[in-house]
């Protein structure tokens, strides 16, 4: 087993920000006959593996977020423990 | 007057961007590697279109992290001028020398076509050799075109006069079908506070003899070229 910290995360599109990617995929729900689908918002997921368990471990994750694996001025993202 | 043509891995109109400047503008010109950490001297560093490190995550998300861009940026801020390009518009969004972002088309196609661009302000660098409100055929080529910024911050590029180009038809009209990608307000190009760095979507270094369409594209750099000959002049004196 190996030490290394797994963290999960979501990187989604603001509230408010159009997501013509959902949108598309929402008329396609439609089209097929779910009806009853009310919106789709589409987004992405990054598994990363973090050597070591220091206690920095949080903080280099939040950067490496809002620095490269998130863009803040449309996105927004939830990091989860593997 | 020099210019620098940055190459990503993935660039693809980095050629276009020289041979407008050599060819037909008759200026000095050199590639810059996105390895590299030398401007060579340049007066004007421009950022290509094309695919710069596949696009991977986000459009120009990996490239701004280039050693290259670390001296772009540092130019920048010292009053250096940069073009951005379609791709390169989205570098200088995500390294935030540009305010905004470049989001999916809202048709999600990709779209390759000429458009007609109206000069909102021909005070700038980039836009004196055009008479203001000149509407101008360039074409477009991107998928990822579509100008996005919150609603209070882009009344504030508005009333600065950032907003240079927008999106119009032949007649000079600001309309939705005009809009080829969703941009908020039509807008197709901006420049920073200052106004020493510009992103455009559409492609100048494509419009810039008769045979491939149009001329139009050349005015940005001829107003380019108009501020460095005064640079210089004033700098003899």
């Amino acid at each position: 087993m190996s030490d290394n910290k797994k963290v999960v995360v979501y990187v989604r599109l603001k509230d408010g920000v159009l997501d013509p990617q959902g949108v598309t995929i929402h008329k396609a729900l439609i089209q097929m006959g779910y009806t009853d689908f009310v919106s789709v918002r589409s987004g992405r997921f990054f598994e990363l593996e973090i050597e070591g368990s220091g206690g920095d471990i949080d903080r280099k994750v939040d950067e490496v977020c809002s620095k490269l694996l998130a863009n803040p001025v449309i996105e927004k993202y939830v990091v989860e423990k593997a | 007057m020099k210019v620098g043509v940055v190459t990503f891995p993935g660039s693809n109109c980095d050629y276009d961007s020289y041979t407008a400047v050599k060819h037909i503008l008759k200026e000095e010109v050199e590639f810059l590697w996105h390895k590299s950490t030398d401007l060579v001297g340049s007066d004007l560093v421009i950022l290509p279109g094309g695919f710069a490190y596949g696009d991977y995550l986000r459009a120009g998300a990996i490239a701004r992290f280039s050693p290259i861009m670390e001296e772009v940026i540092k130019f920048a801020h010292s009053g250096g001028m940069v073009i951005g390009i379609c791709n390169g518009f989205q570098v200088l969004t995500e390294c935030g020398l540009l305010p905004g972002a470049l989001m999916r088309n809202h048709h999600l196609r990709f779209s390759c076509k000429f458009v007609y661009l109206r000069v909102e302000d021909n005070r700038g660098r980039f836009t004196n050799a055009c008479r203001k409100h000149e509407v101008l055929k360039i074409p477009i080529a991107h998928g990822e075109g579509n100008y996005f910024y919150h609603d209070d911050e882009v009344r504030e590029l508005e009333e600065n006069g950032q907003v240079v180009f927008r999106y119009v038809d032949r007649m000079g009209k600001v309309t939705d079908e005009a809009n080829p990608n969703g941009s908020l307000n039509n807008i197709a190009g901006i420049v920073n506070r200052d106004g020493n760095v510009l992103g455009m979507m559409p492609h100048p270094e494509r419009a810039v003899e008769s045979i491939i369409g149009s001329v139009d594209g050349l005015k940005v750099f001829e107003s380019v070229k108009a501020v460095c000959v005064q640079v210089a002049g004033t700098g003899s004196n």
